[in-house]
């Protein structure tokens, strides 16, 4: 077998490995949005749900996944990158070091039910938040923490240690070296993690089961200490819950999930390709 | 004028002796060529002048180091306070991810100044200093990263002297540049000797003869030879350093 051949045979596979991962996403995708673009209209997203939510609309759910979105964010993203910056830029190197970065990364894979237990003891029941969209951003963060923390430490890691030195030996602090060379020059992989932990919080279901989630609340929720209805759950219960519910119900409600996140997606996308701009300029 | 006096300095990297019994007195206007084959120590030499060894972890430095009447290991000096007046260059250029004016800018904005006109006028006299200004002064604001090795190089260098430092330190700087770029380098060197203390490190002996006014020679982190470039290059005292700069060995 020549060179040439096993070249172009690992290829191949490789590429149909890719196709094996891109190709069922996009029949998902495909599958949600020829299905549910029928349902989607001004009432049905400026709505509220009526008649045992067979009818209506399901903006409360959609305000509450974006209020849930944005708590986790502001809780999560400051907390995260701030363990990291320890992490990577303060902490000694040595087995305490080792164990929390290890104990970081088994968090991850803790059952999101297990998070939604935790913040039903601490938060809602112990702190006395109840079951609210106070309660249900702090368990979201917790959840998300570790994404965060990861990919922040690789990207504060990636940053050349030659930017630090050139800045130190400026006469330039060890902070202002951190927060005016390491972090913008880190933001575009920071912000990557921030996208992966915001599809994760939109999309978990159990995690907010016992800590924020309304079951039926046809009203938006007037602060963070209410409850609220969220897309994820809001779907679990049409799909699963309520006999007799109309498909197109279901499947526009999966359509309004996947672009609330796609919005925030995009926003922070943009957000990353402006840093990526000003560390090219 | 004496500007920096080394004596009996010892650094260890944990067991390591990195740097043994060093002496060496530097001269305002002048420069001091640290010669000597890779891994003699002259590099983590030149970082004891502005503490940059401070940076890794488990390294003991012993002995006195002044800048002119201050001892700089003394426990009170201010760190950032010294490298202000003790800028370095690096032997890779590394501007920052900004734009031309923000890396000329970066050090005196840390230090405090925000005036537009004050940094203004910092940015252009260290360009010019520099010798890069005529060549940056229309895209100012355009990124460093957009300007070829040299002019990168020289920029690190206006970078460095917007600081208005008493002593320039420069770690190989012409190591990753072709001849040009060099010969520039090595020109704006002699201009700059006028107002500073240069101590550059070099792997070209050549650089050396041409450059400097003292070489210091190190071998296995000691100096076996210090004196005026011209006699320490033609009338060497040691067998080692006759050794070297006729190439017989490093």
């Amino acid at each position: 077998m020549g060179k040439k051949f096993k070249e172009k045979f690992a290829f191949t596979i490789l590429a149909l490995i890719t196709m094996c991962v891109i190709i069922p996403a996009l029949f998902i995708f495909s599958y949600i949005i020829y299905n549910g673009i029928g349902t989607i209209s001004l009432e049905f997203i400026f709505g509220s749900p009526t008649k045992g939510m067979t009818e209506g609309g399901i903006f409360p759910a959609i305000i509450g996944t974006m209020s849930l979105i944005v708590g986790t964010i502001v809780f999560a993203l400051p907390l995260g990158v701030g363990t990291a910056i320890y992490l990577v830029e303060y902490a000694k190197k040595n087995v305490l070091t080792k164990l929390i970065s290890l104990a970081i990364l088994n968090l991850a894979g803790v059952p999101s039910v297990v998070y939604g237990l935790f913040g039903l003891g601490l938060f809602v029941l112990l702190l006395g938040f109840g079951s609210s969209i106070l309660s249900g951003s702090l368990t979201l963060s917790c959840l998300i923490l570790p994404i965060i923390i990861k990919s922040s430490e690789a990207a504060i890691k990636s940053v050349p240690n030659i930017y630090r030195e050139a800045s130190l030996a400026l006469g330039a602090t060890k902070w202002q070296t951190i927060y005016k060379i390491v972090l913008p020059a880190a933001m575009p992989g920071i912000i990557t993690g921030a996208i992966l932990g915001i599809g994760r919080a939109a999309g978990e279901t159990a995690a907010i089961l016992l800590t924020v989630a309304a079951f039926f609340l046809p009203r938006l929720p007037d602060s963070i200490m209410d409850q609220a209805m969220v897309l994820s759950y809001h779907l679990y219960i049409i799909s699963s819950q309520v006999p007799g519910m109309p498909d197109a119900i279901k499947n526009g409600t999966a359509l309004v999930l996947l672009g609330v996140v796609g919005i925030f997606f995009f926003a922070a996308t943009v957000i990353r390709i402006k840093y990526k701009l000003a560390n090219r300029a | 004028m004496l500007k920096v006096t080394i004596s009996d300095l010892n650094l260890y990297y944990e067991e390591f002796h990195a740097l043994k019994n060093i002496s060496l007195d530097i001269e305002d206007k002048e420069v001091t060529a640290l010669i000597g084959p890779s891994g003699c120590g002259k590099s983590t030499f030149l970082r004891t002048i502005n503490r940059m060894n401070d940076l890794i972890d488990d390294v003991k430095i012993e002995g006195l180091v002044m800048l002119e009447d201050q001892d700089i290991y003394n426990k009170d000096v201010d760190v950032a306070a010294l490298r202000r007046r003790v800028g370095m260059v690096f032997q890779k250029p590394n501007p920052f991810l900004k734009s031309i004016y923000e890396n000329v800018a970066y050090g005196p904005r840390r230090y405090g100044i925000k005036a537009k006109n004050q940094l203004d006028e910092i940015v252009e006299r260290s360009l010019k200093k520099a010798a890069i200004w005529e060549e940056v002064e229309d895209r100012l604001n355009k990124p460093a990263l957009s300007l070829s090795g040299g002019q990168q190089q020289r920029l690190c260098i206006a970078r460095a002297l917007a600081m208005e430092p008493e002593v320039l330190l420069m770690d190989e700087p012409t190591a990753s540049l072709d001849p040009i770029a060099t010969g520039r380098i090595e020109e704006l060197i002699s201009q700059l000797k006028k107002d500073y203390a240069i101590i550059i490190v070099t792997h070209s002996m050549q650089q050396a003869a041409r450059i400097s006014d003292k070489t210091a020679f190190f071998l296995m982190g000691e100096i076996v030879e210090t004196g005026k470039t011209k006699e320490v290059f033609t009338t060497p005292k040691d067998k080692r350093t006759e050794d070297y700069i006729t190439g017989r060995f490093g």
